[in-house]
């Protein structure tokens, strides 16, 4: 208990739920939580604070993708509110989120958990941080490099990038003969035009690896 | 022949150009027949779909306004996105640059242009429902009664409440309206806005499955023989996705998946392979009421 | 006129940024000023005693006082003043704390504003004059408006003091929602038992004029001397003639047509019903709507039923006028409902809920009923959809309340103390039950009420689950309740056969409507203010008028009759002398100058003008003219400002010395 004082602040000491790696305990603790890098970040990211959730637990009732996360989304939530940012970008809840928007839609508080996983997720990105749901994240990577290739989405060459990379090689194999020949899965892509500013676009967003602030 | 007049934009979405061939299909047949005038965007691009939003929220913004800009430019001042993720990533964006002028701002910057950000947007219940009020009735040839229609919304098409103009985000009525149009029945089920899984549909299988399988099981248990869908990605995963259900449950009961589209155009006397329903991985027998009626006409 | 000027460092809050002996010095030169002087704290006993010896010694005339706020210390000041011998509205304050040093740092210009302001005091109470109170009559009775607990108790109070009271009840039975309960927390007794004694003693006391079934239409005048026009709906039974005997009720042919609202829509009720068996007064009321004589001019089975001619179809909705000097406003609430809310409603309903759509899905009040002995399952809880014994029973707290998203913010106080004592009720009566509540926080402070709690987790084994619920569907006759306990961090699905929803409780529609008649101001949501948070807590901001109960905000019963007593208090106080002294800063039109405009009829905002005529010798009207009633004038000058030929003022604030006091600048 030696992290539990530290410059007179109550020290936080995280360590619950399997997704909060447990060496980060002197680390992650801001003696003001709503004042910490993840916190702001969020609200810079979300045009929310993250105070504005009172931990009823409504969404993680409703989530649809619940029964496959270790974190329920309030814990994460949680995590943010206590600055414990370790433990929110660590948690695999927020790739598991499917965005279906029901959280936001029945939140009391008008809280748009929705978006505060996208940004948990981003920041995540940002920072370095490999998520353990590599699939979701290589996922999302494939697809986006088809629509920075083409300005499309390549369905053909999303499924063959994807493979490649997750190694999932037989998946679905038995789906895309079938998909070829009722013309669904088209063999070449379609691409846009002017695909200079689609590059540009991905040009100026691309994440470049950020550093604490 | 019941002719509407109204010409809209029209935004595809990259599903309509392949995985969902068949709902492109159909509904530039409905609209022809109903005389909605789609013109579709001249060089569209993909609107970001979830990978975008779900990891780079300046990316999503900026790939979603880059059509709604083609579509000012070209003149189109309303767009019909029948996917309902495009639909709702076009909403959002616009939402979020009419609320936050920083937003817009930035967006405007990777676009290198200016942005008014006055394109509406419209989904495939919003273009059936208001914008053709009464068409479907007046151009009925068949009378789809005798299917007893499971209504599937999913997510995107009723959240979030307050961008979207639904009837009610919990309890929406709307597409169960145009249902009741072609003439077919419509089921009370439970599982009308829950989700399917969406776009995990192949990063993480076994949780689409699941969910997909719980909607379809909702739906047979109250009587559905047909679900009927307005979005690409609800049908991959409650369509497609039966046949892995069916390996892994063997007692598993198939139900045909039909784009809202599809319906419409079966009741306005287009044939199945027209409306490309024999690209579905379930197949869809009519039932022998309509088949009788198609006998006598 | 000799002056006096007293400066107050209040602590060192005045003098921390103003240079209160300068001030003195600088002040003590203004013309008419005999004697200036500074004190650290003018409103303490030596402060007060320093004025009167002043007065005494330089023979002053009228005094300002440079200190806090007027609505602070203001009527000390003045009652120093009378002490000392000078008429209190001689008395001028500047504000030398809240609009000086308070708001400004630099000292040297606070320094220079502070002389600013006590020299235009002083200009003003140059030209002063002296005032003296008002003189009002009162009429020793009270309007009580709303037979619930709360009514009742106040009701009672008052009458017991000695005075009239006329209860005025929109139901046909007075006992509001108390009468509904099965058994009350946290003792268990019976709601029914401890009430109806009151509701009979009520009925039966010479001092109280009992209107049930009646509805105040407007109410007119001041503290003192209300006049409260009030509707007493046709109840189409003669009341002096009706024995209650119960033979019409019995005999009408209408069986299941109208849903009886005491049962909270459980039961039907004929269309000449008593609402329930000890219903006070016990007479039962026609309703029009569903009755098959007012749809077809045929049936009379009551007619014939009764044998003392009591039924009267042509009875028409009478006016009545009472004269009262105070009133007090007890008209309780109602519960939040989680259905589909009409557009533009305030409130939004529960979709994710079934929007109240499932039968066995029901509120507090309903379980109250199914609960009550007297209740329409005579005390056996039972489903409402096939009248089977549910087995588990999932409680869900703060629907509607602590949900901003569905227009309501504030926490309803009691439910967290009625679920704990709904899951006991239903643990006591189905042995091999299971009850389930989801609750956000436990909110049990009062006396016994978290030992209550605790009894029912640890006692009845009540399964207390903290987390909202998400969703609730049917499937297969069993409510499905998605909910997460979010202590353990794991989701909980329950197949209920019955859910009770605590849901908010909430002012009655027509509330900010009677608060308009009544003319007292209420909060977003129609609950009524209070004067003070803190310290006038059952007065309302209008004088005479004092609040009890739920229509105040959220009260459980102790609290509503705890309130009920301390309302009535407030009228007995009032009733303590003859008449009432009210301040004289009040409007006079000069009537010579008056043009009958009315303009000042139009703004104001208490309805003290009246038209008065203007007679000549003859005896012949020549002339209307304003006048203000000094009873209900309340001195805001609104008539004062808008008076074009200038022939209203407002007492202790005049023209000449307004400007005086602008001039002094």
């Amino acid at each position: 208990m030696k992290n539990s004082f530290r410059n007179g602040f109550h020290v936080l000491q995280p360590g619950f739920g399997p997704a909060a790696p447990a060496k980060t305990a002197s680390d992650e603790v801001y003696p003001n939580a709503a004042h910490s890098y993840i916190a702001k970040e969020v609200a810079a990211k979300t045009f929310q604070d993250v105070n504005l959730c009172y931990q009823c637990g409504k969404c993680s009732a409703g989530c649809p993708v619940r029964d496959y996360m270790a974190d329920s989304p309030n814990k994460v939530v949680r995590f943010v509110q206590l600055g414990l940012e370790q433990a929110a970008l660590n948690s695999t809840t927020p790739w598991l989120c499917a965005g279906c928007l029901t959280c936001s839609t029945r939140c009391p508080n008008d809280f748009n958990l929705a978006k505060f996983m996208d940004a948990v997720r981003e920041i995540s990105i940002e920072k370095g941080v490999k998520t353990k749901e590599k699939e979701i994240s290589s996922f999302h990577e494939a697809f986006l490099r088809q629509v920075r290739l083409f300005g499309r989405s390549y369905e053909a060459g999303l499924v063959a990038d994807y493979k490649l990379n997750t190694l999932r090689l037989l998946q679905d194999v038995d789906s895309a003969p079938g998909m070829i020949l009722k013309g669904k899965l088209s063999v070449l892509p379609h691409k846009v035009k002017d695909r200079k500013t689609i590059k540009n676009i991905f040009g100026k967003t691309t994440h470049k690896k950020k550093r604490n602030g | 022949m019941a002719d509407a007049g109204l010409t809209y934009g029209y935004f595809p979405g990259c599903s309509q150009k392949g995985s969902a061939r068949e709902y492109e299909m159909s509904l530039l047949k409905v609209a022809g027949k109903l005389g909605i005038d789609l013109k579709e965007i001249d060089d569209w691009s993909c609107c970001g779909a979830t990978s975008a939003h779900a990891t780079n929220h300046r990316l999503a913004n900026a790939l979603a306004m880059r059509n709604m800009l083609l579509a000012e430019q070209q003149g189109l001042e309303t767009l019909v996105a029948p996917c309902a993720a495009c639909f709702n990533r076009l909403i959002t964006t616009k939402a979020e640059c009419r609320n936050h002028p920083e937003s817009k701002k930035d967006v405007e910057e990777l676009l290198s242009a200016s942005v008014s950000n006055t394109t509406s947007i419209l989904n495939v219940i919003d273009l059936f429902d208001k914008a053709s009020n009464g068409l479907i009735g007046s151009g009925r040839v068949r009378d789809m009664k005798g299917l007893k229609a499971a209504c599937y919304y999913g997510c995107l098409l009723v959240r979030p409440p307050e961008l979207i103009d639904t009837d009610d985000s919990e309890q929406p009525d709307s597409m169960e309206r145009i249902v009741k149009a072609t003439g077919a029945d419509v089921v009370e089920w439970n599982y009308r806005t829950e989700c399917c899984g969406a776009a995990h549909s192949i990063s993480r299988r076994d949780i689409v499955v699941d969910l997909s399988k719980r909607i379809i099981d909702d739906a047979l248990m109250h009587g559905a023989n047909v679900i009927i869908v307005a979005c690409p990605m609800c049908h991959t995963n409650l369509d497609m996705r039966q046949r892995v259900m069916r390996r892994m449950y063997p007692s598993h009961k198939e139900i045909p998946v039909l784009y809202l589209t599809e319906l419409i155009g079966l009741s306005l006397g287009f044939t199945e392979s027209e409306l490309g329903i024999d690209l579905h991985y379930i197949r869809f027998n009519m039932p022998n009421e309509i088949m009788n009626q198609t006998a006598q006409a | 006129m000799k002056i006096g000027v007293f400066i107050c460092h209040c602590g060192e809050n005045i003098s921390r940024t103003v240079d209160c002996p300068r001030v003195a010095e600088t002040c003590e030169k203004i013309p008419g000023v005999e004697f200036s002087i500074d004190y650290k704290y003018m409103c303490s006993d030596p402060g007060q005693k320093l004025i009167k010896d002043a007065v005494e010694i330089h023979k002053l005339d009228a005094i300002v006082v440079g200190s806090c706020s007027p609505n602070m210390h203001e009527r000390t000041f003045r009652s120093a003043a009378v002490a000392a011998g000078i008429n209190p509205f001689l008395v001028e304050i500047a504000n030398l704390r809240e609009h000086c040093s308070w708001v400004h740092e630099d000292v040297e210009s606070a320094t220079q504003k502070a002389i600013e302001l006590v020299r235009m005091a002083v200009e003003k109470v140059k030209r002063d004059k002296p005032l003296s109170k008002i003189k009002v009559p009162v009429t020793k009775r009270v309007l009580v408006i709303g037979g619930g607990i709360a009514g009742i108790q106040a009701a009672l109070d008052v009458a017991n003091a000695g005075y009239d009271v006329v209860l005025v009840e929109k139901e046909p039975s007075i006992g509001g929602h108390m009468s509904q309960l099965s058994e009350t927390f946290p003792t268990l007794d019976c709601s029914q038992c401890i009430l109806t004694p009151r509701m009979v003693e009520v009925n039966q006391h010479p001092r109280i004029k009992l209107l049930t079934y009646s509805e105040v239409e407007k109410i007119e005048g001041f503290i003192g001397n209300f006049k409260a026009t009030i509707r007493k709906k046709a109840r189409h039974i003669n009341e002096d003639i009706c024995s209650g005997c119960g033979q019409c009720v019995s005999k009408c042919p209408i069986k299941k047509k109208a849903f009886s609202s005491f049962e909270e829509g459980l039961a039907y009720r004929p269309a000449v019903y008593i609402p329930f068996p000890q219903a006070v007064p016990n007479i039962p009321v026609i309703d029009e709507s569903v009755c098959t004589y007012y749809r077809n001019g045929k049936c009379g089975m009551c007619v014939k039923a009764c044998d003392r001619q009591a039924i009267d179809f042509d009875q028409k909705d009478t006016m009545m006028v009472a004269d009262v000097g105070a009133v007090i406003v007890a008209t309780g609430y109602k519960l939040y409902s989680i259905g589909k809310q009409p557009l533009g409603s305030k409130y939004k309903g529960y979709g994710e809920y079934g929007y109240g759509k499932y039968k066995d899905v029901i509120d507090g009040l309903q379980f109250e009923r199914i609960a009550s002995a007297s209740g329409p399952t005579s005390g056996e809880i039972k489903r409402p959809s096939d009248g089977k014994e549910p087995k588990k029973i999932v409680f869900i707290q703060c629907v509607g309340s602590r949900d901003p998203a569905k227009g309501i913010s504030y926490c309803s106080k009691i439910c967290c103390m009625y679920t704990a004592k709904q899951a006991m009720l239903f643990r006591h009566k189905v042995h091999d039950g299971e009850a389930y509540v989801f609750y956000m926080d436990i909110r049990a402070g009062g006396k016994m009420y978290e030992e209550f709690v605790r009894r029912a987790i640890e006692e009845d084994h009540v399964n207390y689950i903290r987390g909202r619920v998400s969703r609730i569907y049917e499937e297969n006759g069993k409510y499905i309740v998605k909910g997460e306990d979010t202590i353990a961090g794991v989701p909980v699905n329950i197949d209920a056969d019955m859910v009770v929803l605590a849901s908010a409780m909430i002012p009655h529609d027509n509330a900010p409507g009677l608060a308009q008649k009544v003319g007292i101001p209420y909060d977003k949501y129609g609950f009524y203010n209070e004067s003070h948070p803190k310290l006038k807590p059952v007065e309302s901001t209008t004088a005479g008028v004092f609040l009890a109960g739920a229509c105040n905000a959220p009260r459980d019963i102790p609290e509503s009759v705890a309130m009920a007593s301390a309302a009535a208090s407030k009228a007995i106080i009032l009733f303590s002398s003859d008449s009432l002294e009210r301040e004289p800063v009040v409007a006079r039109v000069n009537e010579d100058l008056c043009a009958g405009c009315f303009y000042c009829r139009k703004v104001c905002p208490f309805g003290a003008v009246e038209v008065r005529d203007i007679k000549d010798m003859n005896g012949v009207v020549y002339k209307e003219v304003a006048y203000i009633n000094q009873g209900v004038c309340q001195g805001c000058g609104t008539c004062t400002a808008t008076c074009l030929s200038k022939s209203i003022e407002l007492a202790g604030f005049n023209n000449e010395e307004i400007f005086a006091e602008i001039a002094a600048l």
